[in-house]
């Protein structure tokens, strides 16, 4: 079952420059220069129950402006969207009822008041009957830790400790869908960590479909099997995360550190292989071929040398996205 | 039905959350009815009425009046500008209720806490101080009561309809300021409306700003009778119903118009 149908979506802002200078400031007054720039572009994507999804692009990618028209929030300037197989925008007050949100930039709950004022707050707008709510958010709470937090006021708490009463409120009414607008900006490792943790756990719990964004790609590569890659409002790659890899790295990196100082003569001499110095003791090789390749290396380097420790370096998917967005690396 | 009363609830617990402003509030009212009674006294020197209200019915109509202002007054404007423009309408937008039935609620929370936690004990200081008489009859009292409630949502009204000039003008601070000024000024808290030149008194009448003080206070110390509350009340019914209208063509053309700021 799809849980998120888009067709074509597109949408549009209005913004207007300055001119320059104080004449320019005064024509300004009168008429001002409009300029329509697409923040999403023509996108299609569905998303099946359960998945996790990865939804990542630069800043300004439009990233957010999906997420928000997903979510009822802005009404997109043209193209189809069904969410849990209703339309956002029209059927709002129902819609908002099967999904759970989560803007890391910003709070939803009520600054002034203890946690569990908010919860109890969200319990009676969703209509959450006391035993779902006992059952279910006693989960939540004993895993996200949050237990000895509720009774303190919201500006009182650290941000780690925020974010997951944040994450507990989207949650109150157990949506079957989940946005995650950067859950884990600004957070420590820990957090980091116990957040996924319990993602993944409802994930497989209650089948919930998440649809994630992120500037950390680390979060992507703990929880999400596929990726959708943005640009300029433009999908360009949307597909699985270990075949994105798979297509962007061209061949293995071999980091040698030797017991003494080598010299390049004294290290194999193989087609496909380009050899770097790092340091004095530090030898890079670049493989480019097939697998095999990286044993037969290994071994020639290690009998003629004493090596102090080899590394095989795979390429992190931050420096493949990094690739694809500067050199604009053709994807299919 | 029953979010809505959390609501209310969730605004007394923020309203008690700042016992600061709770305390300097009531001194706040009471010193402003204080600086009115001697101001009053002042202008009406030896006289015995002016334009028909006696100095005990003048000093009555400024502290009741003051006392419907903490019921009716609210800053749901300011809340709904500011909401807009740090982008956290956005959040609103995403919980299955109505954002002004809900800021309405707030309003109501924030009201009711007022009124109970500022005004009656503000009302007990001023009486001991002041001259004041609270001996009207049971049935001024309800009308009174019935007045209060309508002049709240007569402002509650106003409020709304310029915050949501904010999702037009991005910036209202000015808007808001003017409003406050032009409430306090003709609906009647700080001069009746009847001391106003007849041509002001024309004009007012046109507008629901005397919906919202004036018709309550004036209620309350029996400047109105018999007829004249039935009339009055009608007035501040219609008003309720007309600034509806506003609001909900403003409303749906905000939502269109929704841009989520810093997003």
């Amino acid at each position: 079952m799809n849980v998120i149908e888009v067709q074509n979506l597109r949408k549009e802002f209005n913004s207007y420059t300055s001119r320059p200078g104080l004449a320019g400031a005064f024509r300004d007054l009168f008429t001002r220069n409009y300029k329509i720039h697409a923040a999403v572009d023509n996108i299609s994507l569905t998303v099946k129950q359960g998945e996790m999804v990865g939804y990542i692009g630069e800043n300004g990618a439009g990233k957010s402006t999906t997420i928000k028209m997903l979510t009822g929030i802005l009404t997109p300037t043209s193209g189809s969207i069904m969410v849990n197989g209703m339309n956002p925008h029209k059927q709002r007050e129902e819609f908002v009822r099967t999904i759970g949100v989560v803007f890391g930039q910003r709070s939803q709950l009520w600054w002034d008041i203890a946690v569990q004022e908010s919860f109890r707050l969200l319990k009676k707008v969703y209509r959450v009957s006391d035993e779902d709510y006992n059952h279910h958010m006693g989960h939540v709470i004993e895993t996200l830790e949050i237990g000895p937090l509720l009774d303190k006021p919201v500006r009182k708490l650290s941000l780690g400790q925020r974010m997951r009463c944040e994450l507990a409120a989207a949650l109150v009414h157990n949506p079957p869908l989940l946005f995650l607008d950067e859950p884990t900006i600004g957070l420590d490792v820990l957090v980091k960590l116990k957040i996924r943790k319990f993602l993944q756990e409802i994930n497989e719990q209650y089948k919930t479909t998440i649809l994630l964004t992120t500037h950390d790609l680390t979060d992507i590569e703990a929880l999400c099997e596929r990726v959708v890659l943005l640009d300029e409002g433009k999908i360009i790659y949307d597909g699985r995360l270990d075949q994105l890899q798979e297509h962007a790295v061209e061949g293995k990196q071999i980091e040698f550190e030797f017991l003494s100082e080598v010299s390049r003569s004294s290290l194999p001499r193989v087609e496909n292989i380009q050899w770097e110095q790092k340091d004095a003791t530090t030898w890079l090789g670049y493989i480019n071929g097939d697998e095999q390749m990286v044993s037969r290396l290994i071994s020639d380097v290690v009998q003629k040398n004493p090596i102090k420790n080899v590394r095989i370096n795979e390429v992190s998917t931050e420096e493949i996205v990094r690739k694809i967005y500067e050199e604009g690396m053709a994807l299919t | 039905m029953s979010m809505y009363l959390e609501m209310i609830r969730v605004r007394f617990l923020m309203m008690l959350a700042y016992r600061t402003n709770y305390y300097s509030g009531i001194l706040i009212y009471s010193i402003n009815i204080g600086a009115y009674y001697f101001l009053w006294s002042a202008i009406y020197g030896g006289k015995e009425e002016i334009q028909g209200l006696s100095v005990a019915q003048m000093t009555t109509y400024v502290a009741v009046a003051w006392m419907a202002r903490a019921f009716y007054y609210n800053n749901i404007d300011r809340e709904i500008a500011a909401e807009i423009k740090d982008g956290k309408v956005a959040i609103e937008m995403i919980r299955p209720y109505n954002y002004l039935g809900m800021k309405t609620m707030q309003a109501l929370g924030e009201g009711i806490f007022r009124l109970l936690f500022f005004s009656v004990p503000g009302m007990i200081i001023v009486t001991l101080i002041f001259p004041v008489r609270f001996d009207a009859s049971v049935t001024t009292w309800l009308f009174f009561f019935i007045s209060l409630v309508f002049s709240f949502i007569v402002n509650t009204h106003i409020n709304l309809l310029t915050g949501i000039m904010t999702f037009f003008l991005f910036n209202n601070t000015g808007l808001i300021r003017a409003k406050r000024v032009v409430i306090d000024l003709f609906s009647g808290l700080l001069l009746p409306i009847s001391f106003y030149p007849e041509w002001a008194q024309t004009v007012m009448s046109y507008l629901p700003f005397q919906a919202i003080s004036y018709v309550p206070s004036m209620i309350f110390t029996e400047g109105f009778v018999g007829q004249e509350i039935y009339h009055a009340l009608l007035t501040q019914i219609v008003w309720v119903i007309i600034l509806l209208i506003p609001i909900r063509l403003l409303w749906s053309l905000a939502k269109k118009h929704l841009i989520v700021q810093g997003g």
